[in-house]
């Protein structure tokens, strides 16, 4: 049966197909879509982790018990489970174990564009890159048998326009006849200490020879002759816009980036007049290809930066281009926060107290934007806490009272609670704010430790933020409602003036919640047109549901408005307005 | 079947249904018998920013992403994000417009107003141009939410998809509930 798939949604149906028990993950974008397709499929044991180092480890105890498990990630991701990732390599598996790394090249949604196949090098971790949909599902198969067949854990790469473009995808039953998991000891291999470390490491080293071998017979390693006097040597997506503008070049297409296949590569080197390397970011196959002794030519005309796109190779290449017609100017459309969102007051509280605010990743992040302009500093998750402390280690005693780190619920249990622990262990006097909207808002709202309920929708015990900072010895803790800006503001300037850690948790769910009882919408506010006096006053807060309606007459004094179909009643505009001109409609 | 590669851009605001549309387009290609590539980004679609979306069909398609100023037909679903993605159509490309303008925040804040004469300048640079008001319309099919159905009715005239393969799509990929107002919208819209 054909269907047309996302590369998620195939990479999670070929994990099906492959017989894999248990997926485990932490959300981030272009990552996230693969797990909420896993639980499609009652045979596999989807989670959420708080983490990507703990998703990786709960796929490494899955495998270790014998089954075959699945990770997934956002590029980023890596970073924090680099640690296991890389004695995984010397352990090797029982049962297959896939990670699946999503880059995003042009940084759709990310803080940084890293080339994960570098991990799969560094790691020494075999590498494969489909180049659309089926092969994201024939691949992550594929990856099932090389992990059990080498005794290694096998990395897949996707990318932005990998995992979220379609396209068909032909579906095939789920393998029977797997070995069922039962518990069998293995200390010389699983138990990493250097002395069986030592003897772990050359068997690496001999797997992966042995696959680069085998890799120049293997069918996702491909050479396509076509005109000899170019030939190019790509992978993944760049593979398509090479058969796009280039579409008589030779092209050898490589399954597999690490280990390459070497002999493979020699051959197609000899088979053509020039070699060309086409790839997304770092010159990763290039500089192998070139330490081979290899003449290629890559990034002295293939951009380093940001994504490829048919136009851009077109220009590396020399190609005509069609010249479009030239861009308008328009107002920008930067995202923004939803209206009615918990995240809004406490920024534009942050912004009248004049704090540094050091920031973290998630939907607050927005706040950074005007007419909030509150944070300072984004690094990466869990970073905000931390930098706190360190910026209170050198600033004057003055400026201390100015710093407050701004964290999101999932984002605290994601890192943050280990930068708290050294906040009170080494007592700055910084303020952390938790923004607790009881979800994962950013990457579409999913469900973590805190939220009561498990990526299966099965409710589970929700941890307690406020007792959990008590229990790493915070003094001073205090729970707001957001949407109170005078509380806001008061518990925040207090907070901040107390030369000792607070923490100040607010509230108040994020408004895309729909499990009922979490959020509930209130009554739709509205202007008062007689009484606005035109002040501008509540279109600080930056809501999207508040529109400035310039006055008919291009006079000065316009009117604002409220679109009754966005407002969701949270009140915050209302508190903004001096002459009592916003009311709720009853 | 030739060799020629249909490109369609969609472009509008996070939150109109752009992403379902894409997907009956998908559909409806792939039933035709088409080899079929699509892509957007969303990530902060969620928070209102601009979505577009590639749809290619044809015998083989390569890049999932129509090459820049390839595009044969731009669906656009607001007017400023259909004006902010001409320079992806090619020379005498088509445009079919839904009549709705979505303010940015600069604009809701009072510091920039809405650029106006947009289907004018639009028109000025592609002629083959068809301004719809898919809501009105979609009222008429009895709900303005299947507005997005009219638009891809209207679409669908200037596509080499038989009608059988959009409504087979449409079953798919509709809500059963949805069913008959979508059918009655997609044929307001052909119609138009
Ligand atoms: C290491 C890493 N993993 C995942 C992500 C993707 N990501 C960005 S923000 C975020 C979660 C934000 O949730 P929360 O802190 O609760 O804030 P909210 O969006 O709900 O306001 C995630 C998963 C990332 N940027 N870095
Ligand atoms: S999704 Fe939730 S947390 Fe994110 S901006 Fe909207 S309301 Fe705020
Ligand atoms: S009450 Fe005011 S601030 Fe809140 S959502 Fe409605 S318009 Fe926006």
């Amino acid at each position: 049966m054909k269907e047309i798939l996302s590369g998620n949604e195939a990479i999670a149906r070929g994990a099906f197909e492959a017989g894999c028990l248990v997926a485990c993950a932490y959300p981030g974008t272009p990552s996230t879509e693969i797990l909420e397709n896993t639980i499609k499929y009652k045979e596999i044991d989807s989670s959420w982790a708080p983490n990507e180092k703990v998703a990786l480890e709960v796929a490494i105890g899955a495998s270790f018990g014998g089954g075959r498990a699945l990770c997934t990630m956002k590029h980023v991701g890596v970073n924090v489970a680099a640690d296991p990732l890389f004695t995984l390599a010397y352990t090797g598996v029982r049962g297959g174990l896939v990670l699946v790394v999503a880059d995003d090249p042009e940084m759709h949604s990310s803080q940084n564009e890293q080339d994960s196949r570098n991990y799969s090098k560094f790691a020494k971790v075999p590498m494969l890159e489909p180049s659309d949909s089926q092969e994201c599902k024939e691949f992550t198969r594929l990856a099932f048998e090389l992990s059990e067949q080498y005794d290694m854990p096998v990395m897949l790469k996707s990318c932005t326009r990998i995992s979220h473009g379609k396209s068909i995808v032909e579906l095939e039953e789920r393998v029977s006849g797997l070995p069922a998991p039962k518990l069998e000891k293995n200390p010389a291999k699983l138990v990493m200490l250097p002395g069986n470390a030592r003897v772990r490491h050359p068997l690496v080293e001999e797997s992966l020879q042995k696959l680069s071998h085998a890799g120049s017979k293997m069918a996702i390693n491909r050479s396509e002759l076509r005109d000899r006097s170019i030939g190019i040597i790509t992978a993944g997506v760049s593979y398509q816009y090479v058969r796009e503008v280039l579409p008589n070049a030779s092209t050898l297409k490589l399954g597999m980036v690490n280990p390459l296949p070497y002999d493979l590569i020699r051959e197609f080197a000899a088979q053509v007049e020039k070699v060309y390397v086409v790839e997304e970011l770092d010159p990763f196959i290039e500089l192998q290809v070139r330490a081979m002794g290899i003449n290629a030519v890559g990034k002295e005309i293939i951009p380093l930066c940001g994504e490829l796109t048919p136009g851009r190779l077109r220009s590396a290449f020399g190609l005509p281009q069609t010249t479009p017609v030239p861009a308008e100017k328009l107002p920008g459309r930067p995202p923004n926060m939803c209206p009615g969102c918990p995240h809004r007051g406490v920024f534009f509280a942050l912004n009248q107290l004049k704090a540094y605010v050091t920031g973290d990743i998630g939907c607050y992040t927005l706040g950074f934007m005007p007419p909030l302009s509150a944070m300072d500093t984004c690094v990466c998750m869990g970073a905000s806490i931390g930098m706190a402390t360190g910026v209170t280690k050198v600033v004057a005693d003055q400026e201390k009272k100015k710093v407050v780190a701004v964290i999101g619920d999932s984002t605290f249990l994601h890192t943050g609670i280990n930068g708290l622990m050294d906040m009170v262990y080494n007592q700055s006097p910084a303020t952390v704010v938790i923004l607790d909207n009881s979800i994962t808002a950013m990457t579409g709202r999913q469900d973590n430790p805190a939220s009561g309920f498990t990526l299966m929708d099965a409710p589970a015990p929700a941890i307690n933020i406020p007792l959990l900072c008590t229990s790493l010895g915070v003094k001073n803790i205090r729970v707001i409602n957001p949407l109170d800006l005078e509380e806001t503001k008061r518990v925040l300037a207090e907070e901040m003036e107390r030369p000792e850690t607070s923490v100040i948790i607010t509230n108040k769910p994020c408004v895309l919640i729909k499990r009922e009882g979490v959020f509930q919408k209130g009554p739709v506010y509205a202007i008062e047109d007689d009484t606005c006096t035109g002040c501008r006053a509540c279109l600080k807060i930056g809501c999207p549901a508040i529109e400035w309606r310039p006055a008919a007459d291009g006079g000065k004094k316009g009117k604002a408005y409220i679109d009754p179909l966005l407002c969701t009643g949270c009140d915050v505009c209302r508190q903004l307005c001096k002459f009592d001109a916003i009311g709720s409609k009853k | 079947m030739s060799e020629q590669i249909t490109n369609v851009l969609m472009a509008g605001v996070g939150g109109q249904g752009i992403l379902l549309a894409s997907e009956i387009l998908s559909e409806a290609a792939m039933l035709a018998g088409f080899d079929v590539k699509k892509s957007e980004i969303h990530g902060m679609s969620q928070r209102g920013g601009c979505v577009v979306s590639h749809v290619r069909y044809g015998r083989q398609v390569f890049s999932p992403i129509v090459p820049e100023g390839e595009g044969d037909i731009l669906f656009g679903f607001e007017l400023m994000e259909t004006c902010r993605s001409l320079p992806l159509l090619k020379p005498g490309g088509a445009v079919v417009v839904n009549d709705l303008r979505i303010l940015p925040p600069s604009v809701l804040m009072g510091q920039e107003p809405y650029p106006d004469g947009l289907v004018e300048r639009i028109k000025a640079r592609f002629p083959d141009f068809q301004l719809l008001d898919g809501q009105h319309v979609a009222e008429q099919a009895g709900n303005v939410r299947a507005a997005n159905t009219v638009l891809l009715g209207a679409v669908s005239k200037r596509l080499n998809i038989a009608e059988q393969f959009w409504m087979r799509a449409l079953e798919k990929m509709v809500p059963p509930k949805a069913l008959d107002v979508n059918r009655k919208a997609f044929q307001l819209g052909r119609e138009s």
